[in-house]
């Protein structure tokens, strides 16, 4: 065991990865020998050739329709996209192309790539760094899309998301790199893609979050326990496909449930979770299912993201409402 | 600046072989084919050009679905891909079916895409390509990536790929020239210039007087060819794979051809945008014409040979579109067992739904 970072654990999944199958290959813009613009594929080229490990022209879409040409020949290419608000960019390679290549193949070819990017707010970036689009990824069939919380997790998704057949979009939280530092053990395991995990157990209220609001999912239950509110705090870990089952399972439990996101309102996944928790558990239900997320407008101005962005605040406000409905 | 532009264009000069009479007009760059390569060039012309009129009869009819006409672009399209090795890799447009078929897709399948039917992707083992590209330009970022992928193989093989005259306006189509540039991967990228893109004539597409010249951008070399002269097109796409199988890098080649009929048959009306006059220019170029008298000249082809081209050709496409009529109608647990390796939570529930409303 080891205390890492979520960088250090996802550089850690990488290099596993590499060492393990001659056929992965991680490129992106300063991927290599800058080891990347937030040191996750540090020493990687160095350790594992240019061959292995490379820098590619500042294309998005290049890069990625890269990565689906690479597949048809055997490899299983891992990309990174620099930040994803450049997803729009690479949206045809990934979503018109990637994600539809075993369909559209009649099951004869797949397309086993992963896509890695950085988003998330609250570390001040400039404009289309921090936008949370994981909502437009996971509408799309043929996508599975991972957001890790911690680096336990995330070094535990990477693998699995590499080693998946089909493509997966890994996203990784700017704010939750180096935050803390988790025990990972320095050996592979794996974490099975589309299965949350309950991150605190509770009796009242569940909340439902992933990314950097898991954190403030458990600050805020924390600070519900000392009224005496009771909350369970489920990180998806991967949103698409959203597992249902623990979700309901807690839900059954609680009788209540806040779902929590960073993205607007209009975006997101959390509207997803509201609606199979009504048709599948409506009867269960002690409130109406509410949501905590940003507003929408376009991502806020760096120095506006502090009343932006949803916080445990808005998260007991909600559990309250919920609660007293 | 005006003279740079100048000298560009002297640069991209269209490469011709074989004029509209028949006659070799450029014995420097006539191509190493035997007498039967050469007589196999124009069966498959032959056999294309009536695979064109009996699909658009076959549309008609409704017993063909999505049918993008090639008439006029059998240099273009057979010459290129006469060039490829079996073990090459083809990514084709939406309307490039016939080098498809001619790399080793069964007709029945290229008639199932058309219709629509998930069976007509579905590559016979060995057969190294990928379905028609409808997304104008993914399919050139994506050749870059296939050659890459080749060159890290260490194969002697290429990646190529078609688009049209309109597809050179897409930011795909410079990416892709521009990252195989840059990692000096095997691809041979072919833009089909049949001058208009639906309704816009090339003209409107770019003030680049040449497609070709889009080279120079990737730094890569570029060449352009008259597209209605299967013995040019051949041989530019030839020295692109010799190229490129040395380790060279990458092509550009331009073929300067006509479509006779429209766009697609899904109402497009070429009357609306195209002369008599220029469609009659065009016929005079017509690629069959000037290779028949080219090969009857040297004693190759008879019209008892063509025909019987054209008889088999008939024979087969009905054969196939029996076959593809008999081929099971598509169940959505069909498709949903072709999204994934392992089905998600979600496709599993919805499998077990359509398996019951199957089953009923």
């Amino acid at each position: 065991m080891a205390q890492m970072t979520m960088i250090q654990a996802i550089t850690d999944a990488l290099r596993i990865e590499l060492k393990n199958d001659e056929n992965v290959l991680v490129f992106g813009e300063d991927v290599g020998q800058n080891g990347g613009v937030f040191r996750a594929t540090e020493g990687l080229q160095k350790e594992f050739g240019e061959d292995r490990v490379f820098d590619t022209p500042l294309a998005e879409s290049g890069i990625m329709g890269l990565a689906v040409g690479l597949s048809t020949q055997g490899f299983r290419p891992v990309p990174e996209i620099q930040f994803f608000g450049f997803v729009y960019e690479a949206m045809d390679a990934i979503s018109g192309q990637a994600a539809r290549m075993r369909f559209r193949s009649g099951g004869t070819k797949n397309a086993p790539i992963t896509i890695r990017s950085p988003f998330g707010g609250g570390v001040h970036t400039p404009e289309l760094h921090a936008d949370s689009l994981e909502g437009l990824v996971a509408q799309q069939p043929g996508l599975k899309v991972v957001i890790p919380s911690s680096p336990y997790d995330a070094k535990g998704l990477l693998i699995s998301s590499i080693r998946d057949n089909d493509p997966v979009v890994f996203l990784e939280h700017m704010k939750l790199y180096r935050s803390f530092r988790e025990e990972v053990p320095e050996e592979e395991y794996t974490l099975e893609l589309g299965k949350a995990a309950v991150k605190r157990e509770g009796k009242d209220i569940t909340f439902v979050s992933y990314g950097a609001m898991v954190h403030s999912a458990l600050k805020a239950a924390d600070e519900l326990e000392k009224e005496g509110i009771s909350a369970e705090v489920i990180d998806l870990r991967t949103v698409s496909p959203i597992d249902y089952e623990t979700i309901l399972a807690s839900v059954k439990k609680t009788n209540r449930a806040v779902v929590i996101q960073e993205a607007q309102r209009q975006a997101g996944v959390a509207a997803n979770v509201v609606s199979e928790i009504q048709e599948r558990a409506i009867l269960h239900l002690e409130a109406p299912v509410l949501r905590v997320t940003a507003p929408d407008t376009v991502y806020p101005f760096t120095a506006a993201e502090e009343v932006w962005l949803p916080n445990h605040q808005d998260i007991m406000d909600k559990a309250k409402q919920a609660i007293n409905f | 600046m005006k003279n740079a532009l100048e000298n560009i264009e002297k640069e991209f000069e269209v490469v011709q072989i074989l004029n509209e009479e028949g006659e070799i007009v450029n014995e420097a760059e006539m191509p190493d084919l035997s007498d039967d390569q050469l007589k196999e060039l124009m069966r498959r012309m032959v056999y294309t050009r009536v695979l064109d009129q009996r699909s658009i009869a076959l549309n008609r009819q409704g017993r063909l679905g999505f049918y993008a006409p090639t008439a006029g672009q059998e240099a273009s399209q057979l010459g290129s891909q006469f060039a490829m090795e079996k073990e090459d890799f083809l990514l084709p447009a939406y309307r490039d079916v016939p080098q498809l078929i001619w790399h080793g897709l069964p007709l029945t399948k290229a008639f199932l895409f058309s219709r629509g039917h998930y069976v007509g992707n579905q590559m016979p083992e060995g057969v190294n390509a990928l379905s028609p590209q409808i997304i104008i330009g993914a399919q050139i970022i994506q050749a870059a990536g296939v050659a890459l992928g080749m060159k890290k193989r260490g194969q002697k093989t290429i990646a190529l790929t078609y688009t049209g005259d309109g597809g050179a306006s897409q930011g795909d189509f410079y990416e892709g020239m521009n990252f195989a540039g840059a990692y000096k991967a095997p691809a041979v990228f072919v833009v089909q210039n049949n001058h208009f893109a639906i309704s816009v004539p090339v003209e409107k597409q770019s003030a680049a007087k040449t497609v070709a010249q889009k080279a120079v951008a990737a730094g890569i070399p570029g060449v352009r060819v008259d597209g209605m002269d299967v013995l040019a097109v051949y041989k530019a796409v030839r020295d692109a794979r010799d190229r490129a199988v040395n380790g060279e890098g990458p092509s550009l080649v331009e073929t300067v051809t006509y479509r006779y009929g429209p766009h697609t048959l899904a109402g497009d009306d070429p009357t609306r945008y195209r002369s008599e006059d220029l469609d009659n220019e065009w016929a005079k170029k017509d690629p069959l014409i000037r290779f028949r008298k080219y090969l009857e000249n040297k004693g190759l082809w008879s019209e008892e040979e063509e025909n019987k081209v054209i008889d088999q050709a008939k024979e087969e496409i009905k054969a196939a579109i029996k076959e593809a009529d008999g081929v099971d109608k598509q169940k959505v647990t069909d498709l949903i067992s072709i999204m994934y390796e392992e089905l998600p939570a979600n496709l599993q529930e919805q499998m077990e739904e359509y398996q019951a409303k199957e089953s009923k």
